[in-house]
Formats: structure tokens, sequence, C-alpha cells
């Protein structure tokens, strides 16, 4: 029984950390939705969802049951295998790289200060159960997986992304799906450039591909630049420009323009398979945020909080992951704030903007930062 | 235990996806197979403590090459593979030079598992990016530099392969419309 | 606990097999290219496992160069066969038969 508890017990935390943290994440995806739809009210003198619970607050749960009970149309001259596994790609490309967000910075104690409220329960030889798992919990860290690729990670994962809005616009049989379809692979490749580019200063800087590493490197950094975002402020717009045509959003929202193609690559789907289509969305939103925030405004670090609360501590985690969500927040919101504001671009403006413009201003970038670290380390 | 496990699932994977692709006349359905394959060798990288390498796979075989011909594929609008082949000799030499890779394939096979057994290192670091940015910018830094010449000439390559003047294209077909209206 | 060195030079022999019978069946242009894609994978995967079983970084920078070459040939070779869809409308190689255009 002991041993089996002991064997058993990583496994268990794993699964409640991995339980935890996409929860968490669908949560604020489905409050994004929300948000969105408000605060596009907002800025067109609209009200926005208001019916259902108080100012709206259920609207994501009844969008749910209606994408549950719509009748799921699957086109007859469609590739049905492919069509069927086009947005299982897509989602599950978006949800992978929850595994690697640090969340927040590592408790060194978190749970032992709750022992003497705790029961007492044994186990074997052990007098005490709770006392050992609160002996493993010390420095816990905030993050599923602790890889040293973090950032390679993500861009790897995102890109494989593409494969659900390609194969959709395939596997459907109708034009405009194509069209998006095709559309997104072209745009896709290009500004996966121009995004690499972009985040190689930051490494360059940090010295790691970690990160966690990174969102130390900053923190450790001199005043002046605390956050990357002060050195790279070159790297962080193409980075954020890239991000929102990595996303399909407005203003490189081309592969599903309505006003163009009905709704690109999703034309033809209805009901919960249109619904992972959109969750994959908005997940990708929530994730370029949060590379954003890592790479360029410090992730979870506070300037000034190691005085208030002692490093390590719980409150020092809990405040940290507070700043944390509300940077992420603040993104979202530039999101949906962009999308109310600017027009979509031509496709073949797109592509000469990517390709003429963020790609050489990227990689000047990284040639001027190389020169810069190169002088500062000698 | 765990690591055989997860070695025999990701390696039949691995063959079915294979088999698969060069069952299929279909180029789309042959890409996704070959899709399949790469992903499941970069979980068997995994297993191997190399990391970087495995990210690299996913990041450059499945992130960039095979969109690129998905993309193509879509884009020429392919059609299913002719199911006869002319030069009908082909099957048997194909079958030939299949047994024979095949045969040698076991034999490689015997002749390891017979040598003696080298032994795994538990720590090493050769998987990390640490050791791996250290080897390729000290010892293989004259590859590294060729590869990067071989990129620039692949590029210009394909610039130049694609480039075609006689059609008009987008800008053209713009330019016209606005003069038009 | 882990499979020996000699499972990973089957796996990748078998994927080489299948591979190189693919480039003798297939007709159609992307489909050998897909099937060299696979030869080279194979050699990856053994690069990869001779590096760990001598604790030797050597062939992971190999496999680098290998990917790098890989996509390389990607970028010229679908050059090559975009341009002669243009020209005879086919990716068959069967149809380039004549050493014009």
């Amino acid at each position: 029984m002991e041993t089996a508890f002991k064997t058993a017990f990583p496994f268990i935390v794993f699964s409640v950390a991995i339980l935890l943290a996409f929860q968490g994440v669908l949560m604020i995806v489905a409050y994004t939705v929300l948000a969105e739809r408000k605060v596009l009210g907002w800025i067109q003198g609209r009200i926005g969802p208001n019916r259902v619970g108080p100012w709206g607050v259920l609207q994501p749960f009844a969008d749910l049951l209606k994408f549950i009970l719509k009748e799921d149309l699957v086109p007859d001259k469609s590739t049905k295998f492919v069509y069927f596994l086009a947005p299982m790609v897509a989602l599950t490309a978006a949800l992978l790289p929850i595994v690697v967000y640090p969340f927040g910075p590592p408790i060194k104690d978190p749970i032992s200060w709750l022992v003497p409220y705790l029961p007492v329960i044994p186990l074997g030889s052990e007098a005490n159960i709770v006392v050992w798992i609160a002996e493993q919990a010390k420095n816990l860290p905030l993050t599923i997986a602790r890889i040293d690729i973090g950032v390679l990670f993500v861009l790897a994962v995102t890109s494989v992304g593409v494969y659900g809005i390609a194969l959709a616009g395939w596997s459907s049989n109708n034009k405009y799906s194509l069209m998006g379809g095709l559309r997104s692979s072209a745009q896709m490749i290009s500004y996966e450039l121009a995004m690499g580019a972009s985040v190689l200063g930051v490494v360059m800087l940090a010295g790691t591909l970690d990160l966690n590493g990174i969102i130390n490197a900053q923190a450790n950094s001199p005043w002046y630049m605390r956050w990357f975002i002060i050195p790279q402020f070159i790297g962080f717009i193409v980075f954020l420009i890239s991000a929102f045509a990595e996303t399909n959003r407005v203003p490189f929202d081309l592969p599903e323009a309505e006003t163009e193609l009905v709704a690109g690559f999703h034309t033809e789907y209805s009901a919960l398979k249109f619904a992972l289509f959109f969750m994959a969305e908005y997940v990708n939103m929530f994730t370029v945020s949060v590379m954003c925030v890592v790479l360029f405004l410090g992730g979870w670090y506070v300037p000034g909080l190691s005085h208030i609360f002692e490093v390590g501590s719980v409150p020092y985690a809990l405040v940290s992951h507070a700043a944390f969500l509300l940077k992420i927040f603040f993104f979202l919101f530039l999101y949906i704030w962009i999308r109310g504001t600017l027009p979509r671009f031509r496709f073949d403006q797109l592509m000469s903007f990517g390709w003429k413009f963020l790609l050489p201003v990227a990689i000047g970038n990284v040639i001027v930062t190389t020169i810069v670290v190169f002088l500062m380390n000698r | 235990m765990a690591g055989t496990v997860l070695f025999f699932l990701f390696a039949g994977f691995a063959i079915a996806c294979a088999v698969s692709m060069v069952y299929h006349r279909n180029p789309l359905y042959s890409a996704i197979s070959l899709i399949g394959v790469f992903i499941a060798l970069a979980a068997i990288y995994l297993t191997l403590a190399a990391p970087f390498i495995a990210i690299t796979q996913i990041l450059v075989y499945a992130g960039a090459i095979m969109v690129l011909v998905v993309f193509v594929i879509m884009l020429l609008n392919l059609d299913e593979d002719k199911p006869l082949n002319r030069l009908k000799y082909l099957y048997a030499v194909g079958g030939g030079l299949g047994l024979a890779l095949l045969a040698q394939t076991f034999f490689i096979f015997y002749a390891v598992l017979k040598a003696p057994k080298a032994e795994v290192d538990p720590n090493m670091t050769a998987g990390k990016t640490m050791s791996i940015g250290r080897a390729m910018y000290t010892e293989y830094l004259l590859p590294v530099e060729i590869v990067g010449v071989m990129l620039l000439m692949a590029i210009i390559g394909a610039v130049i392969l694609v480039r075609k003047m006689e059609h008009p294209h987008l800008e053209l077909v713009g330019e016209g419309e606005d003069e038009k209206e | 606990m882990q499979p020996g060195l000699e499972s990973y030079l089957a796996l990748s022999g078998i994927l080489f097999t299948i591979g190189a019978v693919g480039v003798v069946y297939k007709r159609n242009a992307i489909g050998i290219f897909m099937c060299i894609e696979l030869m080279l994978n194979a050699v990856n995967l053994t690069f990869v496992a001779f590096s760990r079983y001598y604790g030797d970084v050597t062939g992971q920078l190999f496999v680098f160069m290998v990917m790098s070459v890989a996509a390389a040939e990607a970028a010229v070779g679908l050059g090559i066969i975009i341009a002669f869809f243009r020209n005879r409308l086919s990716v068959d190689v069967d149809d380039a038969s004549i050493l014009k255009y």
C-alpha cells in the first residue's frame, strides 16, 4: 500500500496539475470569447450579450450547450477521415504548449504550514503521510514540464497547428474552404520566420531557451533592461505583429475573411467540430499572449515584490501569478481592441508586408543584438 | 520498462504510417502519413535523451517542410496517382531491393545483438542544448558555415526556378480592375 | 529501462526499406520526394541512437546537418516540381521524358 502510493504519487500530482492548468486556461478562454463580444459591443456603441445570467456571465456555457445540441453536418463529397482529423489537430496543437507555461515562481514550502490543521493519516512505515507529502512538495515549480527548450517547444507545436486549418480547407471539398486553407498555410509559413527571428534577440540576451530561465534572466538584469521590451522593442513589435498573423486574427484574418470567403476554412464545419476550431483560435491567442509576456514583459516577475514578501513564499507566488495573468489579460484585450479598430489587409499586401518589411526588420534586429551582446560580454 | 513500451508503441506507429504513406495513391494521404512518421520519430528521439533534436524535428520537418509539401499538393490540386505503372519490371526491382534491404536490416540486428553491449550513461549531457551549441560553434564551425551557404543557394535557386514572368499575376489583375473603374 | 541499440537500428532499417521501395514504386514526383525524406529520417534515427549509446554529441550535430540539407532539398525540389507542372500539367515522373523546357 505504502510503496504503491509512493509510486503513484508523482502521476497523481501531474494529473492534478494538468487538469488544473488546462481547466484554468480553458475557463479563461471561454470568458475571452464573452469579453470579446462585450468589448466589441462597447466599441460599436452596443451593449453586447446580457441575457444569460447577470450581465451575461453565463453566456459561454449557453454557447457550449448550443454547440453540443446543433446538428452536425458533414458534406457528402468531403474526405471524411481528414475532415474529422482536422479540428482535432488544430485543438491538440493549440492546447499542448500549456504544459510549458511558467505560471509563477517556484514555491519553497507550499503546504508545511497547513499540516497542523490537517488530519493525521498513518500509512505503512510513515507516521503521517501528510508530512511526507509536504516534504515531497518542497520547491514546487508552477510549471508542469520543466524542459530547457521551452521557447522552441512552443514555436514547434504551434507551427503544427497550421495542418488543422490547411487540411480542413482541403477536405471540405469547397472552393472557399480551399482558398482559406491555402492562404492560411502561406501566411503561417511566412510569419513564422519573422516570429522566430524576433525571439532570437531575447534568447541571446537571456542566454537560455527555458521560459523560466528567460524570466529569471530579466529579473537579474540591470534596472534599465529589467523587462526585455526595453532593449528589444523592435523585436517586441515584430513578435506582436507576427503573433496576430499566426493566430489568424484581424487585421490578418485572411483565412476566414467573411467578406471574401464566406467563412474561410471552416465554412463547412458545424456544431462541435466548429467549436473545436473556435476554441483552438482563442487558445492560440492565449498562447501568444503568454509568449509576449514571458519573453518581453518579465512573465510573473514583479519588480520590487521581493522587498514586500519573502522570495519563494506562498503570497509571493500568488501575487506573481496574479501579475502574470493581468499582463496576459492586457494582451487579450489588445487583440479585441485591434479587432474592433483595424480593417483587414489584402492578401498580396499581407505577403509583401511579411516578407519585404517584417522579416528584414527582424533579421536586422538580430544582427544589431548580436553585436551589442558581443560588445557587452567583452 | 516504460521506455521499452514507449519505444514499441511509437515504432509501431512509425512503421504503420510509413507503410500507409507508400500504400496510398492520394498524395495528401501520403503527406499526412509522413507527418505521423515524423512525430513518432520525434517521440523516439525524446526517449533517446535528445530533446533538442526532437523539437527541431517537429519544427523543421513537420512544421516547415511538410507544410510546404501540403501547400504544393493543394496548390496543384493533384489527382490520385495512376494505378498501373508503365514500367512493369519496376515491381520486381522494387521487391528485390526491399527484400535485400530487409535481409540487411536483420543481419545488422543480429550482429549488434551479438556484439558486446554499449553502456548507456544516464547522466549523459550530449542531448542538452548547451552542449550541442558549444560543439556546433567550436568543433564543427566549418560544416555549419557550409550549411548556411547551402541554404542561401537553395533560397536563390528556389526563387529562380519558380519565377515566371509570362503570365500576369495578382498585382496586374488588380491594376486592370482599377482602370475599368 | 530502454530497448537496446539493435532495436533502434532495426526500426531505422525497416523505415529505410519502406522508403527505398516507395521511391521505386511511386510515379508521383511529390511521392518520391516524400519517400526520400523518409529515408533521410531513418538515417537520422541511426545517428541519434548511436549518439545516445556512445555518449557523443557528433551524431546529433550530423542530424542537424541532414535536416538543413532536407530543408534546402524541399525548397529546390518543390520549386522544380512546380516548374515542371507548369510545363506539362502533371507531376508524373514518367512524363518527364524530354530533356527540353
